[in-house]
C-alpha cells in the first residue's frame, strides 16, 4: 500500500520536471533577482533588499503606467467582447458549408509572424498609409490624418492579435449550447432576441469571461504594439520591462516590476478561478 | 374559411416539406381531433419529427397549410401559436431554477407574480415534484427533470402539447412510469397532444391514434388496435411487432375466407379480402404470437386450420415466452412467439405450427 502512494508522482514526474524546470525556476530566478542590487558599474551584486520596490513606488511614475496598461486592457478587453462576439455567434449559427474555412481564416494570423502582423498596420494607417493615401486621392482632406503613433493604433494593434482568442473562447461556448434550449424558449413565448438575452447569451457567459481573461492577461504581458504603433507616450508596462532588461541591463529593477505585474495578474487570474472555473481556457484552446 | 372550422382541432392539408433535394415530408394530410393524443410513429428520417416541427413553427413548410382551431398558423411566428413543446433532451434552462424555468412562459404571458406562484405551484403539483422550486435542473434526475419540463409546457395551458421522443433518453424502467404518468396527464387535462417516438409500445399503449410514417409518407393511421391488427401494407405490418410474410396467389374467395395457393403448391385459408380477385398476387402476413407450436403427436386436429411442418432453426429464450425460427419444408422461416408452458423446444426438433386462419391477414404486394 504505502509503495503505491507516490506511483502517480513517479508518473508524474516528467512533467512536473518540465513545468519546474520550464516555469517555476525562471520565474524564481526573477523573483530572486528582483532582490539584487544594481551597481552604478551596472554590475548585479546579490542581495535582498526592496530598493527595487521602493523605487517603482516612490513617485507616480510607474504606478501610474501600470494603470493605464489596465485601462488599455480594459478597453481593449471591451472592443475584443463586441467585435468577437458577433463573428462567434455567426459561426454558432451558420449552417453554411464554408463554416470550416471561415474559421481557419481566424486560425490564419498565427501563422503570420506577430512583428510582420503589427508591422504592417503602418502601411494601412500611416501617414503615407493606405487609407489616408486614398482620402487624399479622393480629395476629401488636404493633410494626412494622424492615426499612427496614438493610444488608438495599440489598441488596434492589439485587436487584431488577441481577436482570435476571444472568438474561439465564445465560440466554443456558444456551440455547447443545446439548439433546443432556445427552441423551448421560443415556444414558451420568446421573441428571437428575448431568446438570445435569457438563454444564449447567458450560457456563453462561462467564454465570455475566458476570453476576457486571456486577452487582459495578453495585453498586460505585450510590449510589441505599443512599441510599434505607439507614440512615446503609449507605452505599457511590459514596454518598460523590456526598456530596463534590453536598454539600460538594470535587471534587479526590471525583474521587480515583471514581479508587481505578476502579482497582479496572480491576484486577477485567482479571482476569476475562484467565481468561474480556469478550466474553460483550456476547454477553448483545446477544442481548434 | 368557415368549413375549417368545427372540423379537426389541428389539421396539415397538403402538407410538405423539403430540405434541399430531400423530401422529408410528401405531401400529407392529417386530422387531429380535440383533446386526442396522437401518435407519429415511424422509423428515424420517416419525417414524423419533421411533421411536429412545422406545427411548432420550428420549420417552416415548402407546401400546405396547418390549422389549429380552424385558423391558418403558416405566417404566425413561433412565440405566438401558443403550443407547449417537451424535448427528447428536456431542454429545461440550466442557468435557472425549476421555479424560473415553469414559470418562464408566464412571464412572456405578463402574469402577475401572485398569479405565476399560485400556477407554477400548481404545475409542480401535477407533475408529482412539489417543492423542488428553488433547485437547480442539474440537481434532479432525468425523470424528475421531464417532468418538469411538461410542468413547463402544461403551465402555459398550451392548445397542442408537442413531444419529440420525450422518453428515450430515460432508463427503461422508468420510461414505463412516464409513459403512463403522461398518459394519465393528457386524460386528466384533455390537452390535445401529439407524440413523435419510434417506440411502438409507447405508441400503442397511450395513443387515440397512431399515424404510421416511413420516407415522409403516411403509411397508415387508426386507432393502436386497428394499425395493429389490421395493418393496410407490409411496412406497417413489418413495424409493429413481429409479423410473418408469407407469398400467396389468391385461389378462391368465400364468405368466411380467403382460400389462397403458397409458392409451393399448399393451400392455406386466411381471412376474407374483398378488394382482391381471384389470381391476384398477395401476401399472408401473420403475427409471430398467433403461431401455435406443439408435436405432430400432440395435435388434435381441428377443421379449417392452417397447419406447417418444421424444424426448430434457433431459438431465444426470453423469461416468460420463448421465440422460435421455425423452417418449414419450404425453406421460408417462421417467427414464432409461444408462451413458456413446459420445458421449451430444442433446436433440430421436428415441429408442427397451426394458425388460425382469422389470424392469417392478406396484404397487396
Amino acid at each position: 500500500m504505502k509503495n503505491k502512494s507516490f506511483r502517480p508522482w513517479l508518473l508524474l514526474s516528467p512533467s512536473l520536471t518540465a513545468v519546474f524546470l520550464l516555469l517555476v525556476v525562471p520565474v524564481c530566478f526573477v523573483v530572486v533577482y528582483s532582490f539584487w542590487l544594481r551597481a552604478p558599474s551596472g554590475a548585479d551584486i546579490p542581495a535582498f533588499q526592496f530598493g527595487n520596490y521602493a523605487k517603482f513606488f516612490a513617485d507616480f511614475f510607474y504606478p501610474g503606467i501600470l494603470l493605464k496598461t489596465i485601462r488599455v486592457a480594459l478597453e481593449t478587453v471591451f472592443f475584443c467582447l463586441i467585435m468577437g462576439y458577433i463573428p462567434a455567434y455567426f459561426f454558432y449559427k451558420t449552417e453554411s458549408k464554408f463554416k470550416p474555412f471561415l474559421m481557419i481564416l481566424v486560425m490564419l494570423p498565427f501563422w503570420i509572424s506577430f512583428i510582420i502582423r503589427t508591422l504592417s498596420w503602418i502601411n494601412i494607417l500611416g501617414d503615407s498609409g493606405m487609407i489616408n493615401h486614398f482620402f487624399l486621392q479622393m480629395g476629401l482632406i488636404k493633410e494626412p490624418f494622424a492615426m499612427l503613433y496614438n493610444e488608438g493604433a495599440v489598441i488596434m494593434g492589439l485587436l487584431q492579435y488577441l481577436l482570435p482568442f476571444m472568438i474561439l473562447n465564445i465560440y466554443v461556448s456558444l456551440d455547447g449550447i443545446d439548439n433546443s434550449l432556445t427552441e423551448a424558449a421560443k415556444g414558451l413565448g420568446c421573441t428571437e432576441w428575448q431568446a438570445f438575452r435569457e438563454v444564449t447569451l447567458p450560457l456563453s457567459l462561462p467564454g465570455v469571461s475566458a476570453g476576457c481573461l486571456l486577452v487582459f492577461v495578453l495585453t498586460c504581458g505585450t510590449y510589441l504594439p505599443p512599441m510599434i504603433l505607439g507614440g512615446p507616450g503609449d507605452e505599457l508596462i511590459a514596454n518598460l520591462i523590456f526598456k530596463r532588461v534590453i536598454g539600460t541591463l538594470d535587471w534587479p529593477f526590471g525583474s521587480a516590476i515583471s514581479t508587481i505585474l505578476m502579482g497582479l495578474l496572480a491576484v486577477i487570474v485567482y479571482t476569476y478561478n475562484k467565481y468561474m472555473g480556469i478550466s474553460q481556457i483550456f476547454n477553448a484552446l483545446s477544442k481548434e | 374559411m368557415n368549413q375549417e372550422k368545427d372540423q379537426a382541432f389541428v389539421k396539415f392539408r397538403g402538407i410538405e416539406k423539403h430540405f434541399g433535394d430531400v423530401v422529408a415530408v410528401q405531401k400529407t394530410d392529417l386530422e387531429i381531433p380535440e383533446g386526442s393524443l396522437v401518435t407519429l410513429l415511424g422509423p428515424s428520417g420517416c419525417g414524423k419529427t419533421t411533421l411536429l416541427r412545422m406545427l411548432a413553427g420550428l420549420e417552416e413548410p415548402t407546401r400546405g397549410d396547418i390549422f389549429i382551431k380552424g385558423k391558418r398558423i403558416n405566417d404566425t411566428p413561433i412565440h405566438k401559436r401558443n403550443l407547449g413543446m417537451i424535448f427528447q433532451n428536456y431542454a429545461l434552462f440550466p442557468h435557472k431554477t425549476i421555479f424560473d424555468n415553469v414559470a418562464f412562459g408566464l412571464k412572456y404571458r405578463s402574469a402577475s407574480k401572485l398569479e405565476m406562484k399560485k400556477k407554477v405551484d400548481k404545475a409542480l403539483e401535477t407533475v408529482r415534484l412539489p417543492g423542488v422550486g428553488n433547485r437547480m435542473p442539474s440537481q434532479l434526475s432525468g425523470g424528475q427533470q421531464q417532468r418538469i419540463a411538461l410542468a413547463r409546457a402544461i403551465v402555459i395551458e398550451p392548445d397542442v402539447l408537442l413531444m419529440d421522443e420525450p422518453l428515450s433518453a430515460l432508463d427503461e424502467n422508468l420510461r414505463e412510469d412516464m409513459r403512463r404518468e403522461i398518459d394519465n396527464l393528457q386524460q386528466q387535462l384533455g390537452v390535445t397532444t401529439i407524440f413523435v417516438t419510434h417506440d411502438q409500445r409507447e405508441a400503442l399503449s397511450m395513443s387515440d391514434k397512431v399515424v404510421v410514417m416511413k420516407d415522409g409518407i403516411v403509411q397508415q393511421e387508426g386507432g393502436p388496435e386497428e394499425v395493429y391488427n389490421h395493418s393496410t401494407n407490409h411496412f406497417v405490418a413489418d413495424f409493429l411487432g413481429h409479423s410473418n410474410f408469407i407469398n400467396a396467389i389468391v385461389e378462391d374467395k368465400t364468405e368466411k375466407f380467403t382460400k389462397v395457393k403458397l409458392e409451393d403448391g399448399s393451400t392455406c385459408l386466411a381471412v376474407p379480402a374483398d378488394e382482391f380477385n381471384n389470381g391476384d398476387k398477395s401476401e399472408i402476413v401473420i403475427r409471430a404470437q398467433k403461431i401455435n407450436i406443439s408435436y405432430q403427436k400432440d395435435y388434435d386436429k381441428k377443421e379449417g386450420m392452417n397447419f406447417f411442418s418444421g424444424k426448430i432453426m434457433d431459438r431465444s429464450y426470453m423469461g416468460g415466452e420463448v421465440s422460435y425460427f421455425v423452417e418449414l419444408k419450404s425453406k421460408q422461416v417462421l417467427h414464432v412467439i409461444s408462451f413458456v408452458k413446459r420445458s421449451p423446444y430444442r433446436r433440430g426438433e421436428e415441429v408442427f405450427l397451426t394458425v388460425d386462419p382469422e389470424h392469417c391477414g392478406l396484404l397487396p404486394v
